[in-house]
């Protein structure tokens, strides 16, 4: 990058247009306190509307940019678009929340966006350097928000927790860079693809690299056996950091991932494939098993996003642009449910007070039928039940698998898949037919309504259109593929 | 023969200094042993022909940072004695974890292939009549901009987190308004009465 070229530095401006304007609120709110958090939430909330319209406004076309470190391509771009639509959820969701538990500080939402752009990054890393500082970026954000309410014990544990275990798996992930690097001489995806393309036998320090780079990455998406800070921190967190934590940085690691597999470690997808095989195959069944016996709510969406992964990994697998493309919609998919749910959990106030036990639903739908219902549709798909969104995300993942022949792979995710059921449908059972408890507090936030409604309408009615998701993906997901 | 020499001494008394700062009994004398293996992990960095990262280690590793944990290690009476004492059961575990890991790596390195590509792809070393931190500084400057604006971004959310986690208002301080102090005149806060006398107050 000897000279300054307009159309390369329109790639990177969504992002800098992020940065910047995450500096000026932080001015803004340092000079006027905390009473400014309420403007400085719907401001990042603009913000992420504003760097979507950049987004959509510069130009798709494969390219890298800045010295090759950064790449915009069709995949990139819907995936951004993507992470900016789970940003913009939870930012929205915040806010009230922020007041109701006496946690309104500005640099909340400042640090959502500050994450947001670290996941920006990274999906747009072409360079294992840009991911790392990427990764980093969204990760130390997110250790913060988990440790956001740092009076209460759970709270601060959580944050602890979060920050010791990924701390770890950054420097796993860091060593196997350098692995990486010692057999390749270059951090750069294209060029290790390359240099692995013309090394004949078995690169074994290569290989050793790559186990860690993924122990570092199935950390972030918490894969089975890497999963456990996930139900405590899910837990520990404020509720709107939980709901954070579910929609957006899974997003940001799968496409990551899906990136690392089919570019630079593609020459090597016959010996990837064993352990993703392993880590979808025990993030399905622990998470399976372990939902059954949870009475939290949030520790049971921790163990849904578990076995979600898990099913993610199923189509990821199969490394072909069908699979790819089926992720990408299980991805969408799962986004959208959560943030249902998510909203509704946070609904879930008593005298002042959140309450986050299963059996504090009990006769929801005789106390806020509304809500009840929206729930169990939200659930239902979740579950996999015809014909909501839900189960064409599993449909399609299971379809991938199938065609490039993991049959035994795509039996488990079905039996999982049914185990889980299990949790989600008794949640309906006790909100319809138990003994209906206290009602929740009346007032709802708008944001809280606007989330659900949107949630419940695409769940419902994703079957009339289903390729229009469905085509995108299949676009996007080839951008992978070429290269 | 001098550059094998001072390899040799610097490597050994680094790996020894590094070993003193986990066994040494008073936390000021790990401190202090820290520092040293900086000194000596520099000077490795010079040996490498790296000057400028060896001047950024005794600078701001030594300078700041280690300062920084003396500190904090003589201002907080934190009895390390009793943090340590819970710790050593697990050493067995953690000595059988890293052995196995060590014995992991070394097979792979005795067995390490280099890609054909690699010495190719491999960075050039320090160009030809530039010095070492012109070099370093026209790299990070032109081809690495990005990352190094995004790890600036890391270290501003570093800051924002140390702030946001430790920093209190404290409402039982009393602090100064110099504006409230000047703005202040005789008739706020002054009343003058007229006490008629052998009347008392």
């Amino acid at each position: 990058m000897n000279n300054f070229n307009p159309v390369e530095f329109s790639a990177v401006f969504p992002e800098l247009f992020m940065a910047v304007a995450a500096m000026v609120l932080l001015v803004a709110g340092a000079v006027r306190g905390n009473g400014l958090t309420a403007f400085i939430s719907w401001s990042v909330l603009a913000t992420f509307a504003i760097t979507a319209m950049f987004l959509l406004g510069i130009d798709w076309d494969s390219r890298t940019v800045m010295g090759d470190m950064f790449r915009m391509n069709p995949f990139t771009g819907f995936i951004k678009l993507l992470i900016l639509a789970g940003l913009g959820a939870t930012t929205a969701l915040s806010v009230r929340y922020l007041y109701e538990e006496a946690m309104a500080r500005f640099e909340y939402p400042i640090l959502i966006l500050l994450a947001g752009l670290g996941m920006m990054i990274m999906v747009s890393a072409n360079n294992l350097l840009t991911l790392y500082v990427g990764l980093e970026l969204q990760s130390l954000s997110l250790y913060v928000l988990a440790a956001f309410r740092r009076d209460n014990a759970r709270s601060s544990e959580a944050g602890l927790k979060y920050f010791v275990l990924g701390a770890l798996a950054s420097g796993m992930l860091l060593f196997g860079v350098s692995l990486v690097y010692g057999f390749a001489g270059t951090i750069d995806y294209s060029a290790i693809g390359g240099s692995l393309a013309t090394f004949d036998g078995m690169p074994v320090g290569f290989m050793v690299g790559m186990v860690f780079v993924l122990v570092g990455i199935a950390f972030k998406i918490s894969a089975v056996p890497f999963h456990m800070w996930t139900p405590d921190v899910y837990e520990g967190a404020p509720t709107s950091v939980t709901a954070f934590f579910a929609l957006v940085p899974k997003i940001a690691a799968i496409a990551v991932l899906m990136q690392l597999l089919y570019g630079p470690f593609g020459g090597l997808s016959a010996h990837w494939q064993q352990i993703i095989w392993f880590l979808a195959v025990a993030s399905m069944i622990w998470s399976a098993l372990a939902g059954l016996v949870q009475n939290n709510i949030k520790r049971l969406m921790a163990y849904s996003s578990i076995g979600n992964m898990g099913y993610a990994l199923v189509g990821l697998i199969t490394g072909t642009p069908q699979g790819a493309s089926a992720v990408v919609v299980y991805m969408t998919i799962y986004m959208i449910m959560t943030a249902g749910v998510f909203a509704i959990i946070m609904c879930m106030r008593r005298g002042e007070r959140a309450v986050e036990s299963i059996d504090d639903l009990a006769g929801l739908s005789r106390t806020s039928p509304l809500l009840a219902y929206a729930m169990a549709i939200l659930l239902f798909s979740m579950s996999g039940i015809p014909p909501l969104a839900g189960f064409f995300g599993k449909l399609l993942v299971f379809q991938a698998a199938i065609g490039q022949g993991f049959y035994t792979l795509a039996v488990i995710g079905v039996i999982c898949s049914v185990v889980a059921a299990y949790y989600y449908l008794r949640i309906i059972k006790v909100m319809f037919f138990d003994e209906a408890a206290e009602p929740f507090d009346r007032q709802m936030a708008f944001a809280k309504r606007a989330v659900i409604a949107l949630s419940v309408i695409f769940v419902l009615f994703f079957i009339l259109k289903p390729n229009m998701l469905v085509d995108t993906a299949r676009h996007t997901a080839s951008a992978l593929f070429s290269g | 023969m001098f550059e094998a020499l001072a390899f040799y001494v610097f490597a050994s008394v680094l790996v020894a200094s590094a070993l003193m700062v986990i066994t040494a009994r008073n936390p000021v004398h790990s401190v202090l042993f820290l520092i040293l293996s900086f000194f000596n992990a520099a000077g490795l960095f010079v040996l490498l022909g790296a000057e400028f990262i060896a001047m950024i280690l005794v600078i701001v590793y030594v300078g700041a940072v280690a300062v920084l944990f003396l500190f904090v290690v003589m201002m907080l009476d934190i009895s390390f004695a009793d943090l340590r004492k819970g710790a050593m059961q697990y050493v067995p575990v953690g000595l059988i974890a890293g052995g196995i890991l060590l014995l992991e790596l070394i097979s792979i390195f005795a067995a390490w292939q280099f890609s054909p590509e690699a010495s190719k792809n491999a960075a050039a070393p320090t160009p030809e009549g530039v010095e070492n931190t012109v070099a370093l500084g026209r790299l990070i400057y032109t081809d690495y901009v990005f990352a190094f604006q995004a790890a600036g971004m890391v270290l501003l959310v570093a800051m924002i987190g140390a702030i946001v986690l430790t920093h209190r208002q404290r409402p039982d301080v009393r602090r100064q308004k110099v504006s409230a102090q000047n703005a202040r005149r005789p008739e706020d806060v002054l009343e003058i009465q007229k006490i008629s006398s052998n009347s008392g107050v």
